[in-house]
């Protein structure tokens, strides 16, 4: 097409209204779900159902809220989080999110919890525009800028999680044997694949893996199928409820094979403790929260702060329960997107600024570990600490390690 | 009487095919979330049905039926994902697939009564999504990652919204399956259904095949059960086990007893109060709590319960006997 000097300089004079008018209005810009004096944010969990022990991350989360609308808000604006209960059934979250995106209207919305839940809405979401932030999951297909670009984890990812305790057998463990037991479900596989890809060519030291259903009531039986392998390494992927169960057995049983313990089941009151201290000195996991119940952080200002918040707006909750620590560190990260937003609150800044963090400190992550994003990298924490178990907490070893796959 | 609920019946069938059309007008009222609502409405009324053909005509108990859905949303999703296969063409074979197992289930059934047969469908409903995670199967049905799948694109270049069509396709599936159901049990072999159903014995001496029936009502309750479970595939666009839960089975019992058992009417309705209320639910327990400002901690299940004893207090025959009721006694005074 032939582009005439006319058609040229009226493009141009154009484009220099509409940048004119941009520039004017730069100020404040919004998009649904935002105004002069509020900020809605979305938000869907697992209240009822199978998965309900992790409807305290809402609550807490909800909690965060309540406090920065007592403090003033963000830039003036009070925050309206709307949470909806989908009953870990990914139909209903299909509903929920519609629900919030479509009549509620939300800006973005925050930390939907579980992997199939976010899978049922990852393409509407991407399709609609509006921001997926800080998903509830350590599965590792959130970071995928390029064919979802409105998506975005938080946690490290259980496969990053399960090369890291892969390498350390490796280095560590002389002709090791390995002995896995194994969630039924995306969360167990993740970690195994991980686990897989770290050993490499050396998949073969795993002697066996065994898996159990989340309904299952013990997984005693399995533990003993592990034990007459003769293996001397046990990886225990499992909820805190079994992980507790198979320390406790693998105790009972006198069998003493290295033990390694996902992040998932490291809580001291939730885990530790019921398997017993004794069965569990030594066993290692993988940090990046610090555990409120650990001793070690007695006199740490973030954890005062974190114990002060739980008092004034949790009052009846369990602070041994790790889930409102992670609540509370979401919660930060997703504060401090929406103050560095300003004024200008479009989904497309929220992605923005949530792309943009270099060296964020967030409290109550371990010392050290650091939220780094860009356009290309959606995976805001890639970094954890090994931390060994000792008399009645547990003991930061080596550096902190990040992941080199993602 | 009969003429004049048929009228009625017309009147509402027209009012919801040209509701969708008012969304120009009326953007907030008819917005694309509601009519998704309307559609899952739908497909929740389907299932009931379904359930409705076995217990309410037949009087064979049923806590399995969400194996019967996930058969058919599997199916469906599995047509699609693998085969390419266009969305209509899924509802068929997800029917024929649903039948045949629910046939084949109702074989064993025949030996079961009552809270036997309870039972034998519950440990059914149990046990499909742990198979559907199965790892032989995996490839197929992906297994805890569930299936991807797409929307329903409006057909013939139509311009209608992804959810209005949803709304037309879901619409038009129930309207067939409706009047397949009313011909169904107005015809002998209905008769015998209920015939079975009131009096076993008696049934097998008037000469009716009682074990041809039972078994057959089984594979059809199934099959409309797995047309529904098919629609949501394609309406929500993602299927995984954990959408199938035991749960679910109670969630078509609640509507099935909600809206009238042996009602075909009542099954419609039940559909539509199960979604209803659910969502209600937890609308009214956030209201009580942040706007009235009461510190009761109701959970949407709590509400949801009382709601339900309330209702079964006061309509124990169910919405649709509970509102004949009504009109029967006005009538009469």
């Amino acid at each position: 097409m032939k582009t005439n000097r006319r058609k040229f300089i009226g493009g141009v004079s154009a484009a220099a209204l509409l940048s004119g008018s941009t520039a004017a209005f730069a100020q404040k810009k919004y998009d649904d779900g935002a105004s002069d004096t509020e900020i809605k944010i979305g938000h869907c969990g697992p209240y009822s159902g199978p998965a309900s022990a992790y409807g305290v991350i809402g609550k807490g989360i909800d909690g965060y809220w309540k406090m920065v609308n007592d403090q003033g808000g963000i830039n003036g604006r009070k925050i309206k989080f709307i949470t909806l209960d989908d009953g870990y059934n990914p139909a209903k979250t299909v509903e929920c999110v519609r629900q919030l995106v479509e009549q509620d209207k939300v800006l973005t919305t925050f930390n939907i919890l579980g992997t199939p839940s976010n899978t049922a809405v990852h393409k509407y979401l991407n399709q609609k525009k509006v921001p997926q932030l800080y998903v509830a999951t350590g599965a590792s297909k959130w970071g995928d800028p390029k064919h979802f670009p409105w998506t975005m984890g938080y946690q490290p990812d259980y496969n990053t999680e399960g090369q890291i305790y892969a390498k350390h057998i490796l280095a560590n463990v002389k002709d090791a044997k390995i002995a896995i037991l194994m969630q039924n479900d995306d969360f167990g596989k993740d970690y195994v694949d991980g686990f897989k890809k770290g050993l490499g060519a050396e998949t073969g030291k795993i002697v066996k893996l065994v898996t159990y259903e989340v309904t299952d009531p013990t997984v005693e039986s399995q533990i003993i199928q592990l034990k007459d392998t003769g293996a001397n390494v046990f990886l225990n992927i499992a909820t805190p409820k079994f992980a507790a169960q198979a320390i406790r057995k693998v105790g009972e049983l006198g069998w003493k094979p290295a033990q390694y313990v996902t992040n998932v089941s490291a809580s001291v009151a939730a885990v530790i403790k019921p398997a017993g201290f004794d069965n569990a000195q030594g066993v290692v996991t993988a940090y990046y929260l610090k555990d409120a119940t650990d001793k070690q952080w007695a006199d740490d200002p973030e954890l005062k702060a974190w114990t002060a918040w739980m008092d004034k707006y949790m009052p009846s909750a369990n602070k041994g329960d790790a889930n409102y620590v992670y609540a509370y560190s979401v919660s930060f990260l997703m504060h401090e997107t929406l103050k560095r937003c300003g004024d200008n609150l479009t989904r497309a800044n929220i992605m923005k600024q949530a792309s943009s963090f270099q060296k964020l400190r967030v409290p109550m992550l371990l010392p050290g570990i650091l939220i780094n994003t860009s356009a290309t990298d959606f995976y805001p924490i890639q970094s954890v600490q090994l931390a060994r178990f000792k008399g009645e907490s547990w003991e930061l070893f080596g550096n902190i390690m990040s992941a080199e796959s993602t | 009487m009969a003429a004049s609920s048929r009228k009625w019946l017309l009147a509402l069938v027209a009012a919801a095919f040209v509701v969708p059309l008012l969304q120009p007008l009326l953007p907030d009222a008819v917005s694309d979330y509601r009519l998704f609502l309307v559609s899952t409405m739908m497909i929740a009324a389907i299932a009931v049905l379904g359930l409705n053909l076995l217990t309410g005509f037949n009087g064979q108990i049923s806590l399995g039926h969400s194996a019967f859905y996930a058969v058919g949303a599997y199916t469906a999703a599995i047509l699609m994902d693998k085969l390419d296969c266009p969305y209509w063409l899924t509802l068929p074979a997800a029917a024929i697939v649903s039948f045949i197992v629910g046939y084949l289930f109702g074989l064993p059934a025949l030996r079961l009564e009552g809270h036997y047969l309870a039972l034998a469908t519950f440990a059914l409903a149990l046990s499909v999504p742990q198979i559907l995670k199965y790892k032989w199967l995996e490839d197929l049905t992906g297994g805890v990652q569930g299936i991807v799948l797409s929307k329903p694109e409006p057909p013939f270049g139509l311009p209608l919204s992804e959810d209005q069509w949803l709304f037309y396709y879901c619409l038009i599936v129930m309207l067939i399956l409706y009047w397949a159901a009313a011909n169904m049990l107005n015809s002998r072999s209905g008769r015998a259904m209920m015939a079975i159903r009131d009096y076993h014995i008696a049934a097998d001496t008037m000469g009716i095949d009682t074990s041809l029936y039972k078994t057959v009502t089984f594979g059809i309750s199934a099959a409309y059960t797995g047309i529904a479970g098919a629609l949501s595939a394609s309406a929500i666009a993602f299927v995984a086990p954990d959408s199938f839960s035991f749960f679910l089975s109670i969630k078509f019992l609640i509507g099935l007893v909600v809206g009238g058992v042996g009602s075909l009417v009542g099954s419609i309705v039940g559909g539509i109060f199960y979604v209803l209320v659910d969502n209600s639910a937890q609308a009214l327990s956030t209201y009580v709590k942040s706007d009235l400002g009461l510190q009761f901690d109701l959970s949407a299940y709590t509400v949801f319960g009382i709601l339900l004893i309330l209702l079964m207090y006061l309509m124990p025959t169910g919405i649709v006997g509970g509102v004949t009721g009504v009109i029967r006694r006005l009538r009469r005074s």
